[in-house]
């Protein structure tokens, strides 16, 4: 029997671009996304959706991917398709433009994969590069009472369960635990496949499945914030930088060694 | 029920002790305790808590709940959350902080959805508004480009406090304290998941999250070969090496090695990047260095605005003198 996977996936604001380009909106209490820098697939989901993509190669998978937003850029939404997943599942609704609330986010999530049906695993991203916020996929795993296992390197499944190498501040630990489960993975798990051109074909021959909130069941009384957002503000870090410059490199060299002894930090 | 109130500090117990963070914790939950003019209490979970309990009292906590539980001995996320939920039933709490660990990380959002609460991430500071004497939070966004001030909504208030936010109130051993035994039924069978194999990373030297003076080398050192050279300067100083994420990615050092957002958070009092740009996640770990120096040939580098010394040149010319003079200094 093929695996059922279910990964979530977010559409970000590139956390490549420059720093210029950024930009707060005090007032209104949000961040200002260029007009001309196209959003991307979350790093870390593009991970998850590697790992799915490996289980599916070795031993065949049906990958589901499941995002949420008021809006998509389809071109950039349809990746994980075009790297190799078979469905793409959008929910979309304007009652879901708050995505920084990741309390709301879950309950979404949850009514959509209750409604889509029986699954062995939920792969997601370890967090994502907008609230940076690494709550979406445990809340998830709670609702559904399901085993999560985190920041995973490495996801092999077998036997009815699943086994992953975490990557933990002293080193590797392996977990496991009985199907179906959530695993959330990190960048150590590896470089995301690149679209094939007939994975870009067949990507644009897919339709994703469009459900608004009405669809998976949920009025506006399901959407309640959890979390009142009082302001957003860009920090302020100057620090008044010494340049140490000698009369040819080696001479800097050594002066930054003597400048760090004169500041009694050496 | 009674009115919640008070402030909770959940403690992660590491090997029979307090971890570190617990002691941060106290330190931001005292603040907020006093704003309040409500207690302190500290929530442990383990099998053997005297000890720790007494540090927690000494470090500012008027009240400790103790779960104690032999499963408790192995720290277990599914057990750990069940001790938690059910110390944060019994002592009612107006606010809970948690430390966003690599454990916290994965209990303070299941704890969260389990209470039916929001959860303010990975924050840098915890006040209480002035009028509402609510709980608000400012934490950094976006890979710490910008910073959000967040308020959860219901009660309990959690809160998950980056470690190394706060500093540590100094012992107190005359301070007295209430300890209350919070009874919780736990079984094996309700850990889902097991540890099965544990391999501790041999980075060798000096740990990083501990060290006073680290060096780290970013993609502008080009390879693994490169890195020998900071070995060599981490050795003259005592120093610890790090790496930011694009070196990590390259394979070139172990993953244990990485400081920032999705790596490890550093406080050095000196911090030495050699060819690192300075990108906000990578600050985000390091933002708690007191003095840092920076090495890049670019002068428009980010790392250039947050550094206090400054070296715009190349590496591969800069080091050997650097070096050289360094291992005459320290002798
Ligand atoms: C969600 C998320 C989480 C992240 N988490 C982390 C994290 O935890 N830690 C982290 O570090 N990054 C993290 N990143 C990545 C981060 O955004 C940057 O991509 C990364 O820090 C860049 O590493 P770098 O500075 O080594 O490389 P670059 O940005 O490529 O900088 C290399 C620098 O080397 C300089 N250089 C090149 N050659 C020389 C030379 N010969 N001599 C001197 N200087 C030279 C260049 O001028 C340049 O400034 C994260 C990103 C995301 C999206």
């Amino acid at each position: 029997m093929p695996l059922n996977i279910i990964v979530l996936a977010k559409q970000v604001t590139d956390p490549e671009m420059p720093r210029s380009a950024f930009q707060v909106d005090r007032q209104n209490k949000r961040i200002v996304t260029p007009a001309n820098i196209p959003p991307v697939v979350n790093g870390f989901d593009e991970n998850a959706v590697e790992a799915a993509l490996r289980l599916k190669d070795a031993q065949g998978a049906s990958v589901t991917v499941v995002s949420m937003g008021q809006s998509f850029a389809l071109d950039v939404m349809k990746k994980p398709l075009s790297m190799g997943a078979d469905t793409l599942i959008l929910l979309q609704d304007p009652a879901f433009a708050n995505t920084a609330d990741s309390s709301i986010t879950a309950r979404v999530l949850v009514a959509a994969i209750k409604k889509i049906g029986p699954f062995d695993l939920i792969i997601a991203g370890r967090q994502a590069s907008d609230w940076d916020n690494a709550q979406v996929p445990l809340m998830v795993a709670e609702h559904l009472g399901l085993p999560s296992l985190t920041i995973a390197k490495k996801v092999d499944v077998g036997d009815g369960k699943v086994s992953v190498e975490r990557q933990m501040p002293e080193g590797v630990e392996i977990v496991e635990s009985a199907l179906p489960a959530l695993v959330t993975v990190s960048n150590e798990l590896g470089q995301p496949r690149y679209p094939t051109l007939r994975g870009i074909m067949a990507a644009t021959r897919k339709q994703p499945t469009i459900w608004s909130a009405a669809d998976i069941g949920l009025n506006p009384a399901d959407l309640q914030p959890h979390l009142e957002l009082v302001d957003v503000y860009v920090p302020t870090v100057k620090k008044e930088v010494e340049i140490i410059k000698g009369q040819d490199d080696a001479d800097t060299g050594r002066l930054l060694a003597l400048k760090l002894r004169e500041a009694k930090l050496i | 029920m009674a009115e919640p109130t008070g402030i909770l500090v959940l403690g992660e117990i590491n090997k029979g002790n307090l971890h570190p963070t617990v002691l941060e914790l106290l330190a931001a939950g005292k603040t907020l305790a006093r704003g309040l003019s409500q207690k302190l209490s500290l929530g442990l979970a383990g099998p053997s808590l005297d000890q720790p309990a007494k540090d927690g009292i000494a470090h500012g906590a008027d009240t400790i709940y103790t779960a104690t539980h032999q499963l408790l001995e192995q720290p277990h996320l599914d057990l750990l959350l069940a001790a938690w939920t059910q110390i944060c039933r019994t002592a009612n709490p107006a606010v809970i902080l948690i430390a966003r660990t690599t454990a916290g990380r994965d209990l303070a959002p299941r704890l969260a959805a389990r209470l039916n609460v929001g959860l303010a991430q990975d924050c840098l500071e915890v006040k209480l508004d002035d009028s509402t004497k609510r709980l608000v939070a400012h934490r950094p966004i976006y890979g710490g480009n910008a910073v959000a001030a967040v308020s959860p909504k219901g009660t309990p208030q959690i809160a998950a406090v980056r470690p190394k936010a706060y500093d540590p109130l100094p012992a107190d051993p005359s301070r007295h304290g209430e300890t209350i035994n919070v009874a919780v039924n736990l079984d094996p069978s309700m850990a889902k998941t097991k540890l099965v194999q544990r391999n501790e990373e041999q980075t060798g030297g000096v740990r990083l999250d501990t060290a006073r003076i680290v060096i780290s080398g970013g993609r502008g050192l080009g390879g693994p070969e490169p890195f020998k050279k900071l070995d060599e300067i981490a050795k003259i100083l005592g120093a610890a090496v790090g790496a930011s994420r694009a070196a990590v990615d390259a394979g070139w050092v172990p993953p244990a090695m990485q400081v920032g957002l999705t790596g490890k958070t550093i406080t050095p009092e000196l911090y030495i990047t050699v060819a690192i740009s300075g990108a906000s996640q990578h600050m985000a770990g390091c933002s708690g260095a007191k003095v840092l120096v920076a090495i890049n040939k670019d002068a428009d580098a980010n790392i250039f605005k947050e550094a206090r010394y400054g070296v715009v040149g190349d590496w591969q010319k800069i080091l050997p003198s650097f070096t050289e003079t360094l291992r005459e200094l320290v002798k």
